[in-house]
């Protein structure tokens, strides 16, 4: 398992995917800081309050957060969708198996290692725009860590969703069907906070529904509460409109859906499993 | 494992995808250092027994053993090599590091041993200077014999090679002969599947003829080819009097030609007696063997003369050495 976590880590760094994303967040985070700059400076000069101009930024920052958490998705997609499809399309998964390992090991290599590569990657982005930011504007979100936490955490959730389609479908169909899941997971978190804010019961059992099936958007909300500062919380938290915001979160994850989160993780690559043990090659 | 053992043991193999039925009835044994040659048509189902063996697919039904182990055993992976047929390694690495992947996989300790290992794998498959390139850079032949190195590669007591020369030219096939002949001398079994008559002629041992997931027949070459034949060019003889030769074996005429087969060589003169006692003039009498390619042919030929839809043996019956099966029709043969 070791060897095969470090040959994809290897495959990581070598095919350009990577490098060209790494390149892209760099671009993406230097836009953000300048525009970040300009937006303090201009709101400076026009003598609006410091405490304002924090709000701002920090909402700025979820949104650009936000956008990471997009950027992942479509990672974690790309990379976990040709994992083992890849190896069986090209025969590699043959030359592999024949040797005295298990098809298990071959499932969990990639696993661990297309997920160290994903969370590096999310630690590394999501802690770069944070810390340039807060350099350009002096805001520093209360929980930066725990934020990037669950930034990987989702990544790590969308990566092991791809690598079970990765089993048994090619690799675009895969990604294809991953991408989709992320796109109907968070719509399903939006309308539940809607269903909430007009006590519509059975729809908010539907969003629930959506969050046990693909924890993604659940994670997400942990993204959004590690960044708001605790006076949005103060002043916004508990009003009707609040919950439908999905940039918005009052309570970090609770402890319960963390654990079915790394349930679902595990039970996900379980399934993984069985189903290339069940394949005929 | 005592070298008595069989290392291939196999007893009414089958496998069947959907309403396909891939492979039939595989019965065989393979000794220690000999080189079987498993020889049939693309689609003969040569791939699908491979698989079975390596316990990469599940058998519908039978069983067998590799190196004495059930099919799919991982110990017994460790001493087996493998060429798949259609592979492409990861581009994105070099040969070298191809290779030491698979000494990782098969467990082997590093140090020294296994960088000369890898060196000496390198330079009997002839890649010595393009070890440090990317496989990517490969054309198909080098990654063919890339394929080989990881195969012969930790000295396997047996290798599995599926079409090892598909895509090599006239002197890349002479070179992975000699490698093979080369791998046989320190004794290791090889499997070999191919669909080049003359390459199984002249690399194995005992042949498997297989087409449409049935096995045709399995015997020694000596045993395939064994069977002579004698060509006479002869005139004048008249279809009763060619009747007549029955006894002497199986008889065909074409234009001059008679050919009995198969006939024991000491009679060759009491069939020329006979024809020319018949009024037969003789021109001329070839004696010589019947090749596999024509051998295939005859066994084709004899079910489908025999009628369509010959059934196959039954479920786990051995095919003796030398022995011949009913087969299908249809045969797509290059």
């Amino acid at each position: 398992m070791i060897v095969l976590a470090r040959l994809t880590v290897r495959e990581a760094l070598r095919r350009r995917l990577l490098w060209v994303l790494i390149g892209l967040s760099l671009v993406s985070v230097a836009l953000v800081g300048w525009g970040v700059s300009a937006l303090v400076a201009l709101a400076r000069e026009s003598g609006t309050e410091e405490v304002t101009i924090q709000l701002g930024v920090s909402q700025v920052l979820i949104f650009i957060a936000f956008m990471f958490s997009f950027v992942l998705a479509m990672t974690a997609a790309f990379l976990g969708s040709p994992a083992i499809a890849a190896d069986l399309e090209s025969g590699v998964a043959l030359a592999l198996l024949a040797r005295p390992i298990r098809r298990a090991d071959l499932v969990l290599g990639r696993w661990l290692g297309l997920s160290l590569v994903i969370a590096g990657y999310a630690a590394a982005s999501g802690l770069l725009a944070i810390a340039v930011v807060g350099a350009l504007s002096g805001y520093t979100p209360p929980n930066p860590f725990v934020a990037v936490l669950y930034l990987a955490a989702q990544a790590i959730v969308l990566l092991t969703l791809t690598l079970l389609l990765s089993t048994r479908f090619a690799s675009v169909a895969g990604g294809a069907i991953a991408v989709v899941a992320y796109g109907l997971a968070w719509m399903g978190g939006v309308m539940g906070g809607v269903a909430r804010a007009l006590d519509a019961a059975p729809l908010a059992s539907a969003a629930d529904l959506s969050r046990f099936l693909l924890p993604s958007d659940g994670l997400w909300r942990g993204v959004v509460h590690g960044l708001e500062p605790a006076i949005v919380v103060a002043g916004v938290g508990g009003s009707p409109g609040a919950a439908a915001n999905p940039f918005f979160a009052e309570d970090a994850p609770p402890e319960v859906f963390l654990a079915w989160s790394v349930a679902w993780v595990a039970g996900v690559v379980a399934l993984a499993v069985v189903s290339l043990r069940r394949r005929e090659l | 494992m005592s070298t008595t053992v069989p290392v291939i043991a196999t007893s009414g193999l089958r496998k069947r995808y959907g309403r396909t039925e891939a492979l039939r009835d595989l019965t065989m044994d393979v000794g220690h250092g000999e080189a079987f040659g498993f020889l049939g048509p693309n689609g003969a189902g040569k791939t699908t027994a491979v698989k079975l063996l390596l316990g990469l697919a599940r058998p519908s039904g039978g069983g067998g053993t590799v190196l004495g182990r059930p099919l799919g055993d991982r110990e017994a992976r460790r001493r087996i090599g493998y060429l798949p047929e259609l592979f492409r390694y990861q581009p994105w690495l070099r040969a070298r590091e191809v290779l030491t992947l698979h000494a990782d996989l098969l467990g082997m300790a590093g140090g020294a041993a296994r960088a000369r290992a890898i060196d000496d794998t390198l330079g009997l498959v002839g890649l010595s200077d393009r070890g440090d390139d990317l496989v990517g850079g490969y054309s198909k032949g080098m990654q063919q014999r890339l394929g080989l190195g990881v195969a012969l590669l930790g000295d396997p007591s047996i290798v599995f090679l599926d079409e090892p020369t598909s895509a090599l030219d006239p002197l890349g096939r002479i070179d992975v002969r000699e490698i093979i002949r080369t791998v046989r001398a320190r004794g290791t079994s090889v499997f070999l599947n191919s669909h080049l008559l003359s390459e199984v002629e002249q690399i194995c041992d005992r042949v498997a003829i297989i087409d449409h997931g049935r096995v045709l027949a399995v015997g020694g070459l000596d045993e395939l080819l064994g069977e002579p034949e004698v060509r006479v060019r002869v005139t004048n003889l008249d279809e009763q009097a060619r009747a007549a030769m029955a006894p002497f074996g199986a008889a065909t005429h074409v234009g001059e030609w008679l050919t009995i087969r198969p006939i024991d060589p000491d009679r060759v003169p009491d069939l020329v007696a006979a024809i020319v006692g018949a009024g037969g003039r003789v021109h001329g009498v070839d004696v010589g063997r019947i090749s596999l390619e024509d051998r295939f042919r005859g066994l084709v030929g004899a079910a489908t003369a025999a009628g369509s839809g010959a059934e196959p043996a039954a479920a786990g019956a051995p095919v003796p050495a030398g022995s011949e099966q009913a087969a299908p029709t249809t045969v797509h043969w290059r």
